[in-house]
Order: structure tokens, then sequence, then C-alpha cells
């Protein structure tokens, strides 16, 4: 498998006058299950939007790498997965259509036996040709998660993971996080310590703070 | 990158079958402003010139109060962060033009044949040239629209906003389609109507680079 690594350097986000992180600087090299933590407001989904292209940062750089080669930020839209309380998928349209035609955006292929997996893993698969506007809360997050790992990306980011998830809902996305970091670096930004555990090394984002 | 392209047009064809977001309004302001019309003529002729005038200013109404949908809902439903996710700003960019296109050549092919059908001076002589120009102003109407839908759907008062930014861009656009149309009712040549056509084609082709450029601006926050 070709190897994936991902540099943060010096980054900073300010929004107007207010510095929200700065100086932010890691290096994930290898496959692993990674934590950014950080009270409310502290900036963790802003660092991991930022990660995500989402957002621009102030100053500072990420440098997806793949063999040892910097990509461009267009070839690397493909390598990472996303997922957060906050991403919206289109109502009219069910859960299997949703996944298919936003993989058909991506500029790929769905592979109908791994999207039938996933779906099983999150108990899903008699819902999934529901509309996604008959879904509860707890389902909408289970959908976000399968967004996140369905195209088999090199980084999976997520963001509050667990948010309205029942038990049964974090043990599917815990034992799908144990299967997958040793292909993908995934980074959890969350609060949760039950999440925290799962990480081999936690980032706390209060410690690159600057008062003005 | 053009399967990606029609992806986005075909999802956004299918949500709108679905939803009728902008359908439901364009036919229902066509079908308004054509009634309006004939309400205010009663049983007097419109001079034929002022047919051609009228075609483009419900083309262009119609345009403001349907094309913006095709941003504007994203962000209303908050699914602009998911579509970030996916591609680069230009395909998503290019994919709502797609859709757009086909969406006011649609209403306007409509617009044209209710013209024909109410209006007994609304009579083309020089029929080539106007479907030159029909065809160069659609996509100029959907080019300039596009790109300001997707500055104007992060606005809040966006109903406002459209028309009056969308006004200054398209007026260069509507009064050459406008004079345009006069002629080609009154009968003209292609030599006549070159320099017209060349504007609308000059028009095309900035509104699409230009809108290129700024869309990877617009686009990220």
């Amino acid at each position: 498998m070709s190897l994936y690594e991902l540099k943060i350097q010096n980054l900073r986000k300010m929004y107007s006058r207010r510095i929200i992180f700065s100086g932010v600087t890691i290096h994930f090299s290898k496959p692993g299950v990674y934590g950014i933590a950080g009270t409310n407001g502290s900036g963790k989904s802003t660092l991991v939007k930022i990660i995500a292209g989402l957002l621009i940062p102030s100053s500072g750089t990420i440098t997806h790498i793949l063999n040892g080669k910097n990509l461009p930020e267009d070839q690397s839209i493909n390598l990472v997965g996303f997922s957060s309380p906050y991403l919206n998928f289109y109502e009219e349209f069910s859960a299997l259509e949703n996944m298919k035609m936003l993989t058909g955006i991506r500029g790929l292929v769905p592979d109908e036996d791994y999207l039938n997996k996933l779906f099983d893993h999150f108990h899903l698969a008699d819902r999934k040709n529901d509309p996604v506007k008959a879904y509860s809360s707890g389902m909408k997050q289970r959908l976000r998660l399968i967004f996140a790992f369905f195209h088999n990306p090199r980084l999976v980011i997520l963001d509050e993971p667990v948010s309205n998830l029942d038990n049964s809902g974090k043990e599917q996305i815990y034992r799908l996080v144990n299967q997958k970091q040793t292909e993908s670096i995934i980074l959890i930004a969350s609060n949760d310590d039950s999440d925290l555990a799962l990480c081999e090394q936690v980032t706390n984002i209060e410690e690159f703070k600057e008062t003005q | 990158m053009t399967r990606q392209i029609i992806a986005v047009f075909k999802k956004d064809l299918l949500s709108e079958i679905r939803t009728r977001y902008a359908i439901n309004s364009l036919v229902m302001f066509v079908v308004i402003t054509i009634s309006v019309i004939l309400f205010s003529v009663g049983n007097e002729s419109v001079p034929a010139d002022l047919t051609g005038g009228l075609f483009w200013v419900v083309v262009f109404f119609t345009a403001m109060s349907g094309l913006s949908r095709v941003f504007v809902t994203e962000e209303e439903r908050g699914t602009t962060l998911t579509l970030r996710l996916l591609a680069k700003p230009a395909v998503i960019y290019l994919g709502k033009l797609l859709f757009n296109n086909v969406l006011i050549f649609s209403m306007n092919i409509v617009i044209a044949i209710l013209y024909s059908a109410f209006f007994d001076t609304f009579v083309i002589e020089s029929k080539e040239i106007f479907i030159i120009a029909f065809i160069l102003g659609n996509l100029g109407i959907a080019s300039a629209s596009t790109v300001l839908a997707a500055i104007i759907a992060k606005a809040s008062s966006k109903g406002t906003l459209y028309p009056v930014l969308s006004f200054p861009i398209l007026l260069p656009l509507i009064l050459t389609l406008i004079n345009l149309s006069k002629s080609c009712i009154s009968g003209t040549s292609f030599e006549e109507s070159q320099v017209s056509l060349l504007i609308l084609f000059c028009y095309n082709v900035m509104m699409i680079a230009a809108s290129l450029l700024l869309f990877d601006f617009i686009w990220k926050d």
C-alpha cells in the first residue's frame, strides 16, 4: 500500500483580530488514530476544517504527501474523508442515492459491496432506501460516518464522531476505527474521553493559543 | 473532470425534479408576466418593435426569479460544505452552469412559444440570426446568473441582492439582445448583425472566464 503522510506546518487562524490558534506544527507520518482535544470553542473544528481544505488558514501550510511526493490541493481531495455533525446530505434523496451521487461527484465509481457492508455495519441496511429527511439525528450521524469512510480515504477526519450516537452506534464507530487504523491516518477531534482513549497521540489545541 | 461535471448536473436535475424549487417559480413567473402584459394590452395590437423588447424583459426577470436557486438551496440546506469536500470549485461551477443553461433554455423556449401564440406582431423575419442571438443570450444570462447566485447565496437578503447585482452586469447583454431582436423582427442580414453577435459572443467568453477565475474565492470561506 502507498505511503501517506500529513504535514501541518506553522498553522495560524485568525477571525478578524482574534487568534484562534497559532504555530500548530504536527507531522502524521504513519497510519494510526490521532486525537485533537480542547475545550468548546478552542478551535478543534476550525483546525480539522483547515486540514480538510474547507477553510483557508491565515498562515501556515497543510501538505499531503503520497509516496514521498507533495500533492497539490486539488489532487488531495479524494484522499480525505470527513465527518462532522454540521455536514448535511440531500434530504429528498435516500441514503443510498446520496452516497452514490456524492461518489460520482468525486469522480469515482461506487463500490456497492463495500457500501452495503458499511450500511450493515452501521445498522442502516434496512433503511438505506428511505429518504434522508426521514432519518433521526443518530441515523444521520451514522450516514456521515459512512460518507467519511466510503471512498477508502488515506486521511479520515472525524469531528465529534459520537455526537448523537447511542451506545450501539459508538461501539460501531470504535470498531471501524480499530479496523481502519492500520490503513489510514484517522484524526479524531473530540472532548469525549472514550473517543480520545482510542488515540495513540493526542494534541491539545489549547497549547497553541496565543494571547495578543 | 467531465464525468464529475455531469454528476453535479445530474444531482441538481434529479433534485429539481423531486423538489421543484426552481421550476415552479419560473413557470409561475412566466405565466403571470405574460398574463399581465396581455391584460394591460387588451385588444390593442402591440407594435412589433415592442414585443422584441418585452420578450427579453420577461426572460431577464424569469431568470432572476429562478436561477439563483442553484446555489441558494445548497446554502439553505447546509450542503455547501458537503459539495466542497467532493470536487474542485471549477467542477461545481461548471456543473451548476450546465444545469442553469438547461433550465433557462427550456424556460425561454416556452416563453418564445407563448409569445408567438399570444402576440400576432411577434414574427421574426431573420430567424437564423434570432436563433444565434437566442442561444448566445441564454448562455450569457446563465453564466452571469450562476456566478452571481454563488455570491449572493451567502448573503442574508438574497432576494433583493440578486436582481440588484444582476442588473448592471446583465444590462449590456440585455440591451444588445433587445436591439438585435428588433432588427430580427424587422428583418436584417448577417453582415448587419455581425457586431452585435460578436458582442454577445465576447460577453459569454469574458463572463465564463472571469467566473472560473473568481469562483475559487467565492466558493471557499
